[in-house]
């Protein structure tokens, strides 16, 4: 390993390492703006130069690998004078515009030009200006700004694989765009607003909105997806004013999608803050007690059999767990969280979560998608699949939709049939599974919530087994969940045992009047025809197509409201944290329920969010270690434990049409109603459906 | 610039083999080198210009993503990125035709002309540009039109050059006074006889 001085100091550092690198190991500080320690070189900034002896010139630090013997000096006259230099060509044509500058207070060029410039221009010709771009709803392009760092066209071009941006034109002339007027349509878009050192890329939908200062920050995790990536949400007084994402290298490395992101002017609109009851056909506004009472006169003297429960895709483990027990309490086993009718084995943890691990996808060499399409029902997922293409020698096959994917994949069609084919080898992919070392399969969620769902598990399973894909070390068989509440329910037992009924069982009983009461924890999207004479409780945060159809409506708190633990599509228990208050008289979740059970005469044993965790743990030990896997075991699941049926040759689908728009936060949102608008087909637009 | 898409582009069938000629030039893989060259090719079909549909061609033939084909196409001045007259005019006003007239061959075309730099005639026959070294000096001063090199001029050379091009015919390209190529101006003096 070589070793070199930098500033005096002795120091070690693996080759192939960058000057820049070393530099920060041995705690010296090197301010930069192109280089980005998950972006590919570039050294057009020159921010970083640093003196080495012995050469002939300042050298860029983020470009140079390290060498034995190097002296490397950072805190030279010299280098302060050379990154005065840099900083005063970097300023000559940037606008003074600062105090209306969105990235003010949290701008790498002003910082740097605060700590390391001269302090004066010098220059006094007419500064160049550059038209505004429209690049999207949600950026905003004041590309004046642009100090040509061009991260964001390397961005685009490594993580997003959507070769969108460049920098056209040459010299004073060199603008960094789409060069045709088009929108930059990555789903993961947003991160370049968190990467542009300047203000030339900020947020469309925050511009002059709030100042970083005024912000308070609250650590917490995403719920719009099943990944579970970590974010920060910043809220001013009682509303969340923007979502950025933090550092978690397992699961969403810095990234966050879009619909992450710039949902959060949803949480600002159709809340219900308040109980409602429905008296005379409608329902009016109602007080906690009322709305309480009604549900008791309902639930007396109810047969617990005639009582059923579903819960939506964002809701948090505390609030399934009471009322699971609630339920069961009142003497009912009827409950589902697979909203969609999935068909993983509530039992077989590895049948239901995504054993790789997301990190783990860098070990695969071959992988097969069974009706999904990452890109949009995952997009920090699908770039960690791209991250592992880009490193070579990654074969993927599709069967499924043929959509455009981030990296190169083989797409055979969209019969299902296929699977078996795969799993006797018969198939050309079959082999390129069994000869690789680390193969994997991801099976989407709209896969398993087809009425064959089952079965098309049972060969996917089949295909993991036959291929190598489950030894010691290893597991490639992967389900790749969409909603951030399915793992935890499952993990949690929110789910039908002893012959309680699931989600069809369940809409079908309150059809025929065989379950006359129907609790939903916030859980829309359900056939009101089905539902026809069941009184139904509405317990949620959105005035979604749910509340619709509620004869009692309490109002929940969403999840940047509350202190919830989620697990994601890995099997990750995360725990997101309280930043701003329920609105109006809305509650948390589970505290909710506990209430609820006091008037029902049932009163469940935990009055603190410590005990109701306690009680998880007790029902799933996986709930007592958090941010930490517990690898699934292997066991059998399939036909023999969730029914059997044939494949049916139907087109296997990825069952989110819409990215913008899949549960209720984001569909009240306009930012995404504006993406809807600027990226789908006329026909989605109206879908309130997702 | 023309960010339009209004024009289509295609290569014609004798180009489509001077395509693929190209593209054989480069390893496998290394499809991408064939930029240029095709480029070239589409602007010499194409009336001299480069219409977005041309870029978005080459593109699908190297297999590179449109943004990277307008990023070269936007950094090299010989790309055109809006129609040009038939005659190309590009004047070169650097040291050594600027110490030997250009100034005044410049004047001429452009009183000639009727237009300004980065202009083009009304009736689409001339555009007119002031240029960077073209790498003439010895025979300086000069101009380029279209493919040839026109040197040693003066305001009266111009407008014959000129004059000529607006009837239609082909001035005789190369030095417009009477050395060959670029012997001395006076005549040679050394390497006179055989000896």
């Amino acid at each position: 390993m070589p070793k070199l001085t930098i500033d005096g100091k002795e120091i070690e550092v693996d080759a192939g390492m960058t000057v820049l690198q070393a530099c920060e190991q041995a705690g010296a500080e090197v301010p930069r703006f192109c280089y980005h320690e998950r972006l590919p070189l570039s050294g057009n900034c020159r921010m970083c130069l640093v003196e080495m002896e012995r050469a002939p010139k300042p050298v860029a630090s983020c470009c140079m690998p390290v060498g034995d013997g190097m002296v490397i000096h950072t805190n030279t006259e010299k280098v302060k004078k050379m990154r005065e230099a840099v900083m005063e060509f970097l300023l000559i044509n940037h606008p003074l515009d600062c105090p209306i500058c969105d990235q003010g207070g949290e701008c790498d060029l002003q910082d740097q030009a605060m700590a390391y410039g001269a302090g004066m221009s010098r220059f006094v010709e007419s500064k160049r200006a550059v038209p505004d771009k429209d690049f999207s709803p949600l950026i905003r392009g004041v590309m004046t700004r642009c100090i040509h760092c061009t991260r964001c066209v390397r961005f685009a071009n490594e993580i997003c694989g959507t070769s969108e941006l460049g920098g056209v034109f040459r010299g004073e002339h060199l603008e960094i765009g789409t060069y045709v007027d088009k929108a930059i349509s990555s789903e993961l878009s947003g991160n370049m607003i968190d990467l542009c050192p300047v203000g030339a890329l900020t947020s469309a939908p925050y511009a002059y909105k709030a100042r970083p200062w005024e912000l308070s920050k609250t650590e917490s995790v995403d719920v719009l997806d099943a990944v579970g990536c970590n974010i920060r949400v910043d809220a001013r007084g009682d509303a969340v004013m923007r979502i950025v994402p933090r550092l978690n290298e397992d699961v969403n490395e810095e990234w966050l999608g879009d619909k992450s992101r710039f949902a959060c002017d949803g949480l600002n609109r159709q809340r219900l803050d308040q109980p409602y009851v429905k008296k005379g056909g409608k329902l009016q506004p109602a007080t906690w007690d009322e709305a309480f009472a009604a549900i008791k006169a309902k639930a007396d003297g109810l047969d617990g059999s005639k009582i059923a429960a579903l819960a939506g895709d964002t809701v948090d483990v505390e609030a399934m767990t009471a009322l699971k027990d609630l339920l069961n309490a009142l003497g009912s086993k009827n409950m589902d969280c697979r909203q969609e009718s999935s068909t993983v084995d509530p039992n077989v943890r590895a049948s239901y979560i995504f054993n790789t691990t997301i990190a783990g996808i860098e070990q695969a060499d071959a992988l097969l998608i069974v009706g999904s399409n990452p890109r949009i029902e995952a997009p920090v997922l699908n770039a960690r699949i791209r991250k592992r293409y880009l490193m070579g020698g990654f074969k993927v096959g599709v069967v499924g939709p043929n959509t455009e994917l981030t990296y190169k994949a083989e797409h055979y069609g969209d019969d299902p049939a296929m699977l078996r084919d795969i799993a006797s080898g018969a198939h050309a992919f079959g082999k390129i599974l069994q000869n690789a070392e680390n193969p994997m399969i991801i099976v989407g969620a709209g896969a398993l919530m087809r009425s064959d769902g089952a079965a098309i598990l049972a060969a996917c399973k089949t295909i993991a087994d036959a291929t190598g894909m489950i030894k010691d070390g290893w597991n490639g068989f992967n389900v790749l969940q969409t909603a951030a509440s399915r793992v935890g329910g499952l993990d949690i037992g929110f789910a039908p045992t002893d012959g309680g009924l699931d989600t069809a069982g369940i809409l079908d009983a309150c059809g025929d009047g065989k379950v006359e009461l129907l609790y939903l924890l916030a859980a829309d999207g359900m056939e009101a025809a089905k539902l026809s004479d069941t009184f139904i409780v509405y317990q949620g945060h959105h005035g979604d197509s749910g509340a619709h159809l509620a004869d009692v409506i309490l109002p929940g708190a969403a999840y940047t409201e509350k202190n919830g633990t989620y697990v994601n599509t890995e099997g990750r228990v995360q725990q997101g944290h309280l930043a701003v208050f329920p609105p109006g008289e809305a509650k948390e979740d589970w505290a909710v329920i506990r209430a609820l059970s006091g008037v029902l005469g049932k009163t469940l044993p935990y009055d603190t969010l410590a005990q109701v965790r306690a009680r998880m743990a007790e029902i799933n030990p996986v709930f007592a270690t958090v941010n930490e896997i517990q690898p699934a075991d292997w066991q059998d699941f399939g036909p023999s434990t969730v029914g059997g049926g044939d494949i049916q040759s139907k087109p296997l689908k990825s069952h989110i049409r819409n990215y913008y728009m899949t549960d209720p936060i984001s569909r009240a949102s306009e930012t995404m109603a504006a993406c809807t608008a600027e990226f789908s087909g006329e026909a989605e637009r109206t879908g309130t459906d997702g | 610039m023309s960010t339009e898409n209004t024009e289509t582009f295609a290569f014609t069938a004798e180009n489509q083999e001077a395509a693929k000629a190209i593209l054989a030039k480069y390893p496998e893989g290394r499809e991408a080198s064939a930029t240029m060259p095709l480029l070239t090719l589409a602007q010499r079909q194409n009336d001299n210009w480069l219409p977005r549909a041309a870029m978005d061609v080459v593109a699908d033939m190297v297999g590179l993503p449109s943004i990277r084909v307008y990023e070269v196409a936007t950094f090299y001045t010989m790309y055109n990125l809006e129609p040009v007259g038939k005659n190309y005019v590009q004047v070169c006003t650097n040291i050594s035709c600027l110490i030997k007239g250009a100034d005044d061959v410049f004047k001429v075309c452009k009183n000639k002309l009727g237009i300004e730099n980065g202009e083009t005639t009304e009736d689409g026959q001339f555009t007119l540009l002031e240029v960077e070294c073209l790498g003439a000096c010895v025979n300086a001063p000069m101009m380029q039109i279209n493919d040839d090199y026109y040197e040693d001029l003066d305001p009266a050379s111009t407008e014959k050059i000129l004059d000529a091009l607006a009837r239609g015919e082909t001035p005789k390209a190369g030095p417009q006074g009477d050395r060959v190529g670029c012997q001395p101006a006076g005549g040679l003096t050394t390497l006179l006889g055989e000896g």
